[in-house]
């Protein structure tokens, strides 16, 4: 408790402060704006990282993060497009009220949803975290090894249509995390001297992000503009307070745990909790015309999912979205690793973002319930002014990582392939955790293989790894009996909800 | 002879398609209405929802004014405009002014102003009220 309230003291400073209400700003805004989310805005901001306190830019980097879940239902309800994948559910329910005149009722249940799960989520983050830590420092190589091993299995499979596409998607990930000389031996460097330090993480995720998502927005640039519903002043009834409240809960109930496991974010959560809701009703003829629970529900869950996310990712270092993923590598380009040595070594920064958490909630509440009419106003800016502006910081960001001009020529080759990727349905955040995890899965079976001496039964010669490899084996089980069941020949029925709204409901897992 | 005018969801655009009915009524010539977007944001106030345009030539052809609607996404709304009046052969194009500010002058064009200033035919500016 002592801990948290040193922590409150950091967050608390004029600096901290400024820079979480700037982080909930951004993350709100860049939430609004279907394309762009807080993986995008994270990466083009990591260059921050060379100028501004650990602690200031982490905070700003988790209230962009939480403003990202409160954004994206703002879009959902107003315009039937989701602004986040993690709000493409609130839009099933949430347009239907809007079109019936409760837009204002839908946003305040998903904003004072999303605060109510935020705060539960953030405290359970609080009681959780280090007690895993705890845990998770025991662990030796070889766990560690098969823990990271399952991860990268759980991106790849959980999500998306094809399985296919996210193997594709891991390797390509794994290989650009293999170009270097680290072990000694040079690496897919093709000779090249400017390769031979690996490539920046920061340039990678820059490109997939920014650079992807510009080139695939001027392809598709003209679109029929979308109807937007007005809305005043969110507010809502006594019987909208009764019946949401226990869809709040529900959700944070979904939302969290599956935060904390790698199954890519919110979208899970969100749909389950949809379900449920639908299943639990008092009022199972207003679902699909507009009923509050299914708003309610799925807002809760992805706030909640947002803080479960923090989980592993502060106590074993181990990101389960693509927005966890760019936070880990600005937690690198500070030196720190998160994982279990983090809580132990640089105590007073995770509580002071564990405490800035809290802050940003209250902050995104308040600025989110009397706003959305405002934030709503996001949507009127041309494309191509605000990807011109995403071009420029995605340019400066890459060439200010090496100050290196061949730095901007992998970030427009990389960015060509993430424009492939959306063209080819191919999700982005088995590649970005391929490139983050790839190496340090290789660090940890070097590290395993040079305390046993060689020898390979070590990497199976703890409880805890023998436990993961049974989990993932019993996944592996699954998806082959899952291809045997279904002909190969037909394809999979399109598991995305919705009209894609933006790259993000590629399977980003924001 | 055609009438064309320039339609868009707000007072302006309403008080144009009003008076430009009016004149095709009284005249007893087709109307044509454009509302054109460039379609490069997500949320264009300017390009009418389907159900006020529908509204708007229900309205128009109870009032017994011969109406068409051209909605397009266009490069250029002003440019669309002007190929609308050009193809019917108009004998006038009616826009809507609205005032606008310093600063918005200079960042943002004006269909109006162009429409005037390019049309081959005679342009009425209405403004509402």
């Amino acid at each position: 408790m002592d801990l948290f309230l040193d922590g409150l003291a950091t967050a608390a400073t004029p600096t901290n402060l400024f820079f979480a209400a700037l982080g909930v700003l951004l993350g709100t805004a860049v939430g609004v704006l279907p394309g762009i989310g807080p993986a995008m805005s994270i990466a083009l901001l990591l260059p921050i990282t060379f100028s501004v306190a650990p602690e200031s830019a982490i905070i700003m980097f988790a209230g962009i993060y939480y403003g990202g879940m409160y954004g994206g239902s703002t879009t959902s309800i107003l315009l039937n497009t989701p602004g986040e994948s993690s709000s493409v559910v609130t839009a099933i329910e949430g347009n239907k009220m809007a079109k019936a005149g409760r837009a204002a009722q839908a946003l305040a249940t998903a904003a004072i949803g999303s605060f109510v799960a935020g705060t539960i989520g953030t405290v359970l983050l609080v009681l959780l975290a280090p007690n895993v830590a705890d845990l998770v420092v025991k662990l030796g190589s070889p766990s560690y090894f098969a823990i990271l091993l399952l991860a990268l299995l759980a991106v790849t499979t959980v999500l998306g249509s094809s399985k296919l596409r996210g193997f594709v998607a891991l390797f390509l990930g794994l290989t650009i995390g293999l170009v270097g000389t680290t072990t000694g031996q040079a690496r897919l460097t093709f000779d090249q001297p400017l390769l031979a330090d690996g490539i920046d993480i920061v340039v990678v995720a820059v490109a997939i992000f920014a650079i992807g998502e510009a080139l695939w927005v001027a392809a598709h640039l003209r679109r029929k503009p979308l109807e937007i519903i007005p809305v005043g002043q969110p507010w809502m009834s006594r019987a909208d307070w009764g019946r949401s409240w226990k869809p709040w809960l529900r959700g944070t109930a979904f939302g969290f745990p599956f935060g904390a496991l790698p199954a890519g974010g919110a979208e899970v959560p969100t749909f389950l909790s949809y379900i449920t809701e639908r299943r639990l009703s008092k009022h199972p003829e207003e679902f699909g015309k507009g009923a509050i629970e299914g708003v309610a529900g799925p807002e809760a869950a992805n706030n909640a999912s947002a803080a479960g996310t923090l989980v592993p990712l502060l106590a074993i270092g181990l990101p389960t979205t693509a927005t966890a993923a760019i936070i880990l590598v600005a937690f690198q380009s500070y030196g720190l690793q998160p994982g279990p040595q983090l809580f132990t070594n640089s105590g007073p920064l995770v509580w002071a973002l564990l405490a800035s958490l809290f802050i940003a909630n209250t902050l995104l509440l308040v600025l989110n319930l009397p706003m959305a009419p405002l934030w709503a106003k996001l949507l009127q800016i041309p494309r191509p002014y605000l990807y011109a502006g995403i071009l420029f910081f995605a340019s400066l960001g890459a060439y200010s990582v090496n100050f290196q001009a061949f730095d901007l020529a992998l970030l427009l080759a990389f960015g060509l392939l993430g424009l492939a990727m959306r063209r080819f349905a191919i999700p982005v955040l088995p590649l970005i955790v391929g490139v983050i995890l790839g190496p340090r899965l290789e660090q940890n079976l070097s590290e395993a293989l040079e305390i046993s001496g060689g020898d390979v039964s070590t990497l199976w010669g703890e409880p805890v790894a023998i436990v993961v490899y049974v989990i993932i084996a019993l996944i592996l089980g699954a998806l082959a009996v899952g291809a045997l069941r279904k002909d190969p020949e037909t394809p999979a029925p399109d598991e995305r909800p919705l009209a894609r709204a933006g790259s993000n409901s590629n399977g980003l897992g924001e | 002879m055609t009438i064309v005018v320039a339609f868009s969801p707000d007072p302006y655009g309403r008080a144009a398609a009003d008076h430009a009915a009016r004149l095709a009524h009284d005249a007893g010539e087709p109307l044509v209405l454009v509302n054109a977007t460039k379609g490069d944001s997500y949320v264009d106030k300017r390009y009418a929802h389907d159900d006020e345009v529908a509204a708007l030539q229900q309205r128009l052809v109870t009032e017994g004014v011969d109406v068409e609607v051209r909605r397009d996404v266009v490069l250029d709304v002003a440019e669309a405009v002007l190929a609308v009046a050009e193809e019917e052969q108009a004998r006038l194009v009616v826009v809507g002014v609205r005032p606008r500010t310093p600063v918005g002058k200079m960042i943002l064009g004006s269909v109006a102003q162009r429409v005037i200033l390019d049309a081959r035919c005679p342009v009425l500016a209405v403004k509402p009220g």
